[in-house]
């Protein structure tokens, strides 16, 4: 099947908020006011350039950009083939993308003059950004987290204490990702005239997608300049992971309309796709409608939603932001999938050959530039984004590798 | 055209009396008590039933729902076993109105044509899903109208009289008033408010209006059946379903009749509602 590609991949969504067929604003009449009301402010406050101007601010002095591009020579040298740059969102502050988007969430949060945040985790990186900059400007944060991710990512659960914030630990459904989301929408729907709720990722109703997508995309202006100025050229490839997709959007939709430069995304294939035991909404799943849009999602016969599995906390999500699930069905992002056992090959071969403990969702990224990489001419230049760093994944990974000694 | 949701809203009223809407899980705990319970509902006292469809992950409801549903799930309740339980009801019962209550997905899924063709033929009156709000009325919502079945929305207090309209615009059957901002089965309702709001929904359409979210006792539903035209009781059943099992989670011998029971009460709730004349 061909696809009809459009002239731009970069107007999306429309004014209800669809990327073609996905999207949308799937939730209960009591949060529809409130949406409408955040759309409103979220346009108000982009068309404001002291809005700009304040988040330059503190994206600069508190988070610390712009992250450098830095030449993975060691890695290049290794695997024979492409140039290999890493883009470091691991060296924000607070050691992952997510802090770009809570930086612009808070701040519309203050304009709207919301005092209580809520948010929802998986490996808690999001998590870690909003308690940070809720103790930054005094609010009030509650973050939702899986129980069992609150086990797995104990580092992350105790900065997020350090740092103020009330965590709470979910237990309903499958005790992740998906059910911390269920939960924050609940308190949502339950405190709505006094809070606001900063989704971590590109997904959840319009305005949510573009707006996340937005405050992300930061990542690919800046690796667009920083290509420039290091090979006075574009990059030929992008590669990033993939669970809810910001810090993948943030980094691909600069991009998306330059026709030369290729886009990988990477799903976490958990015990691989056969297994049925993965988080891969692309690769394993179908459109359905969850959390507020219509996307890719992990499901049933009928409709209900499956567990995802993958060691990388922040990966283990059913769905995906919905423009990638369109940016699949146009053809214009690709979409590969990496094991548990591969991503975690990738943490140790990162760490060991160039000195930088990858977090486990970029991990999954790096396996597949491993099989990417040496196939290409030594002038191809991939860009991978070190979307976060690994501290907190160590117990885990440690963990892994003990278990596949027995 | 009329439907048996409108004929029985407009019965009672000429009774002089609001409605006791039922609501019960399609599948928990399992699908025969399910269909027992749900055969028995109209004689203990419920004069509308609301059937919902178990999701994984019903984003609106409070534990007790959400409990029930995966109790539904666990025991393989699915959209082809509620509508066949639908159709089994209606084999005795030709009256009353039959509501189904959920989210979209497994409806998505189901397809929505074929959901709507199927569940037409089960003998379903009318549609309440919590995730469709006005926005996407293409979804479900104007080909349910459609095909003929009710499309009933909630309305809510954050719904402002500038919204109203758009909320009640393709609203048919009743309109559902979410008494509280919050979760099903969460807070207890402040009558007094719920009256005012009630009498605001009115002031837009000449729908009956159910009022739902937090009713649990006899009592409450009479202060509420005052002024509205129904009274929803979910969670409340639900709970006296759940403590009725056995320690494995399957029904007990009172299972029907701790359910009946408490319709009953509430039941005699509604009924003994002084109503307040029209304004």
């Amino acid at each position: 099947m061909t696809v009809q590609q459009p002239n731009s991949f970069r107007t999306g969504p429309d004014e209800r908020g669809h990327f073609g067929i996905y999207g949308g604003r799937f939730v209960a009449e009591t949060l529809m006011p409130n949406i409408l009301q955040l759309e409103a402010a979220y346009t108000a406050a982009k068309a404001d350039p002291g809005f700009q101007k304040e988040m330059d601010h503190h994206l600069t002095h508190f988070v610390g950009r712009p992250s450098p591009l830095y030449f993975a020579e060691r890695l290049t040298t290794k695997l024979g083939g492409a140039k290999i740059y890493f883009k470091r969102e691991d060296l924000n502050h607070t050691g992952a993308h997510k802090v770009n988007n809570v930086t612009g969430q808070i701040m519309l949060a203050m304009r709207m003059g919301k005092k209580r945040i809520i948010a929802e985790t998986g490996a808690g990186m999001h998590g870690v950004a909003t308690a940070t900059l809720c103790a930054k400007f005094g609010l009030d944060c509650i973050v939702y987290m899986g129980a069992v991710d609150v086990e797995r990512q104990q580092p992350n659960v105790l900065r997020m204490k350090m740092l103020g914030a009330e965590v709470r630990a979910v237990t309903s459904g499958s005790h992740t990702l998906k059910d911390a989301m269920n939960e924050a929408l609940r308190d949502w729907v339950t405190n709505v005239s006094d809070t606001f709720y900063c989704i971590g990722t590109v997904a959840g109703p319009h305005p949510y997608p573009a707006m996340v997508r937005d405050f992300q995309c930061i990542i690919g202006k800046e690796t667009r300049e920083q290509m420039q100025a290091a090979e006075g050229r574009l990059p030929d490839s992008l590669v990033a992971c993939i669970g809810g997709g910001s810090n993948a959007m943030g980094l691909f939709h600069p991009f998306l309309d330059d026709r030369s430069v290729e886009i990988y995304g990477v799903e976490a294939a958990g015990h691989g796709i056969p297994s049925g035991k993965h988080a891969a909404s692309v690769a394993g799943g179908r459109p359905g409608v969850l959390h507020g849009n219509r996307t890719y999602l992990l499901m049933d016969a009928d409709g209900q939603i499956t567990e995802a599995h993958s060691i990388s906390a922040g990966l283990d999500y059913p769905g995906i932001g919905p423009e990638h699930s369109w940016l699949n069905d146009m053809g214009r992002v690709k979409f590969l999938s990496a094991t548990d056992d591969e991503a975690v090959a990738a943490f140790q071969l990162c760490s060991q050959l160039e000195g930088i403990i990858p977090a486990l969702e970029p991990a999954h990224a790096l396996a597949r530039v491993f099989d990417l990489a040496p196939k290409l001419p030594k002038d191809h230049l991939m860009v991978v984004n070190m979307s976060g760093r690994g501290d907190k994944d160590l117990a885990s990974v440690e963990a892994y590798l003990a278990s596949k000694k027995k | 055209m009329t439907t048996r949701i409108d004929r029985r809203f407009a019965a009672l009223k000429a009774e002089g009396r609001a409605a006791l809407v039922t609501f019960t899980m399609a599948g928990d705990p399992d699908y025969d008590t399910a269909l027992a319970i749900a055969k028995a509902l109209p004689k203990a006292g419920a004069d509308v039933i609301e059937l919902g469809m178990p999701f994984t992950d019903p984003m609106a409801d409070g534990p007790a729902i959400q409990a029930a549903g995966l109790r539904a799930l666990a025991a393989g309740q699915n959209m082809i076993k509620t509508l066949k339980l639908v159709r089994e009801f209606r084999v005795s019962d030709n009256d009353t109105p039959i509501v189904l209550m959920g989210y979209y997905n497994p409806i998505y899924i189901y397809g929505v044509e074929k959901f709507l063709t199927d569940a037409i033929a089960a003998g379903v009156d009318g549609l309440i899903v919590v995730d469709l709000p006005p926005e996407e009325d293409e979804e479900l919502c104007l080909p349910a109208l459609k095909a003929g079945l009710n499309f009933i929305r909630l309305a809510t207090p954050t719904t402002d009289d500038k919204r109203l309209p758009a909320v009640l615009n393709n609203t048919s059957g009743f309109v559902y008033y979410v008494s509280i901002t919050g979760i099903t089965g969460a807070a207890a309702p402040d009558a007094t408010k719920v009256s005012a709001a009630v009498d605001r929904i009115k002031r837009h359409t000449k729908l009956p209006v159910a009022v739902g979210f937090g009713v649990r006792s006899a009592e409450q539903a009479r202060a509420i059946a005052e002024n509205a035209d129904g009274v929803v009781v979910g969670s409340a059943i639900v709970d006296v379903l759940r403590g009725s099992l056995d320690k494995s989670g399957k029904a007990g011998s009172g299972t029907v009749k701790a359910v009946t029971d408490l319709v009953s009460a509430l039941a005699e709730g509604v009924k003994s509602a002084r109503r307040v004349p029209a304004k």
